[in-house]
């Protein structure tokens, strides 16, 4: 059985402006992918050229072993981009059953809109949702072709905390029934909370690709924060750590070897306080991974 | 895991959902269907009534040859707005993007759309005939009035075509003012709301080349009153611009494809 997406040393120019370059990944049946990175690192390309909405400059793109335009791809997935607008003059109900008719074997519009939480509101017209329920709208719209694969271009985007917890929820709900799902995002602690396999784009490569935990082990473990005087980077210079950030008297250093970064900051007579160890989650994992000032 | 099967949805229920989503969509937008529904009825009433008695030309009175006049506006009318305006609108919100990654081929959407235009169009005559026969006392034979219907919404097509390139080629904002900057003073150039001697001497000199001219020679013959040439020019005049008009509707979506999908 081919894959379900596979991008293939593939590139994408736009211009003078390299987004991807040279991006080989493999989504298999049954992944949770995310695909981390900051903005403009070429996670949207890569969806985009997953589904065929881009071609690659060079290399390849494939869905299913197949053209990602090809109908019979397409048919399989659903899809949640970031931008995207639906008519807001129709009902929620009524373009949920627009879209399930794109779709071979849709799953009941009842349940398409329960598994987006929109009961309540499927009889509200599109443009009388807040903007909370109309992204839940368009999360029911990328299931409710009940397909294999779906594809999630920042999902909580622009969502408040409570929201974006309730989201994740919806999304596990369909991972457990053993979907695969790719998603991006840089809310980090949503790719630790649903994914199994986190890939890292920075500067369109793939910079990382492995599962959180050993995202988190192959980097930085451990935070330490503390409060300094006077800290120059030359300060730093030496010291076993991955990344440092130095904001008015405010550190933050990332590593592995907490104790003996501490030892070596003692020895050189650097005067801290509120000092505070604490263990990286994926968040900083992804700072030391992308950081590009980081001191050798 | 689930059972992965290679299929497709038919197409049938597919054109037929999309068509009805099309409809709601310009049913539930008060501007537009008030204004294709009832602004020929209006003007009618306006311009019409009035003289519909007045005999024009042997068995034609102003108010059946006015009636003909605004079949061909209205319908034309329609066809250039649901589509340019409701094209350029969903390019304006991106629509067109969630569409494009679904397995909803293309063709189903543009054919839902135009039947939704025809059928639209073919409402506006629902209202604009009654009102005519009723008001202006139009007397018509069944077969005329069937003439009338059939040539306006067969000629209506490549109007279709325009209203999509301009749907394409110009912005969800400037849609509406490009479509009355075009289509109002070809509508007075073309005859459609008073006789062309009354126009200036130049535009009398264009007029008998603009396609709402041979649309309306189309209308006027169907009724009886007599126009220059044939209608068999007058249908390939027509053709002709249907042809143009598509070619720039697709030279325009292709451009678009270029820049937004490639």
């Amino acid at each position: 059985m081919p894959p379900a997406a596979q991008l293939i040393d593939a590139t994408k120019k736009y211009g003078e402006i390299e987004a991807l370059r040279g991006v080989t990944i493999q989504i298999e049946i049954g992944d949770v992918v995310a695909m981390l990175g900051p903005n403009g690192a070429g996670k949207t390309t890569s969806i985009s050229l997953l589904l065929g909405l881009r071609k690659p400059t060079s290399g390849k793109a494939l869905l299913f072993g197949l053209e990602p335009t090809n109908l019979l791809a397409r048919s399989r997935v659903g899809v949640m981009l970031q931008e995207s607008g639906v008519p807001t003059t129709l009902k929620v109900r009524e373009i949920v059953d627009l879209f399930r008719s794109y779709y071979p074997k849709p799953m009941s519009r009842e349940r398409a809109i329960a598994m987006a939480g929109l009961e309540e509101k499927a009889s509200a017209l599109v443009k009388e949702l807040s903007g909370g329920q109309r992204q839940r709208l368009y999360f029911a719209l990328a299931v409710c072709g009940d397909p294999d694969v779906l594809f999630l271009d920042e999902p909580t985007v622009g969502m408040d905390v409570e929201g974006r917890r309730s989201f994740i929820e919806r999304i596990a709900e369909f991972i457990k029934i053993g979907r695969t799902v790719v998603l991006t995002t840089h809310y980090l602690e949503e790719a630790d909370q649903l994914a199994k396999r986190v890939i890292v784009i920075d500067r369109g490569v793939v910079i990382a690709d492995a599962s959180p935990n050993e995202i988190k082990s192959k980097v930085a473990g451990k935070r330490v924060r503390f409060k300094a005087g006077s800290l120059a980077d030359k300060d730093l210079q030496g010291l076993p750590i991955t990344s440092s950030t130095i904001a008015d008297h405010n550190v933050q250093l990332l590593t592995n070897q907490p104790e003996a970064v501490l030892r070596e900051l003692f020895r050189r007579g650097i005067e801290i306080s509120d000092l505070e160890v604490t263990g990286a989650d994926l968040e900083d994992a992804f700072i030391s991974l992308t950081s590009h000032k980081a001191p050798a | 895991m689930a059972v992965l099967t290679a299929a497709r949805a038919p197409i049938g229920p597919m054109l037929v959902r999309q068509t009805w989503a099309e409809f709601l969509k310009l049913w539930r937008v008060p501007a537009f269907t008030l204004t294709s529904l009832f602004l020929p009825v209006m003007f009618y009433a306006f311009i019409g009534i009035g003289q519909s008695s007045q005999v024009i030309s042997p068995h034609v009175t102003f108010g059946t040859y006015f009636l003909a006049s605004m079949a061909v506006y209205s319908v034309a009318n329609v066809m250039i707005f649901s589509f340019g305006i409701s094209v350029a609108t969903e390019r304006g919100m991106k629509m067109d993007l969630l569409i494009r990654a679904t397995p909803m081929p293309p063709l189903i959407y543009l054919l839902s759309k135009c039947i939704t235009a025809l059928f639209f169009a073919a409402l506006t005559l629902v209202v604009l005939f009654p009102f005519a026969a009723i008001a202006g006392g139009v007397r018509l034979d069944a077969a005329v009035w069937l003439t009338l219907a059939s040539r306006v919404l067969l000629g209506s097509i490549p109007f279709i075509a325009l209203g999509f390139a301009i749907g394409y080629l110009s912005g969800p904002n400037s849609a509406v003012a490009v479509i009355n900057l075009i289509y109002l003073p070809t509508a007075f150039a073309s005859g459609l709301f008073f006789p062309k001697q009354l126009l200036p001497d130049f535009i009398q000199r264009v007029s008998p080349y603009l396609p709402l001219h041979f649309f309306g020679q189309l209308g006027w013959d169907a009724i009886g009153a007599p126009t220059d040439g044939s209608v068999t020019t007058d249908w390939l005049y027509l053709g002709g611009y249907g042809v143009v008009f598509f070619l720039i509707a697709l030279w325009a979506y292709r451009r678009e494809e270029s820049r937004k999908f490639s």
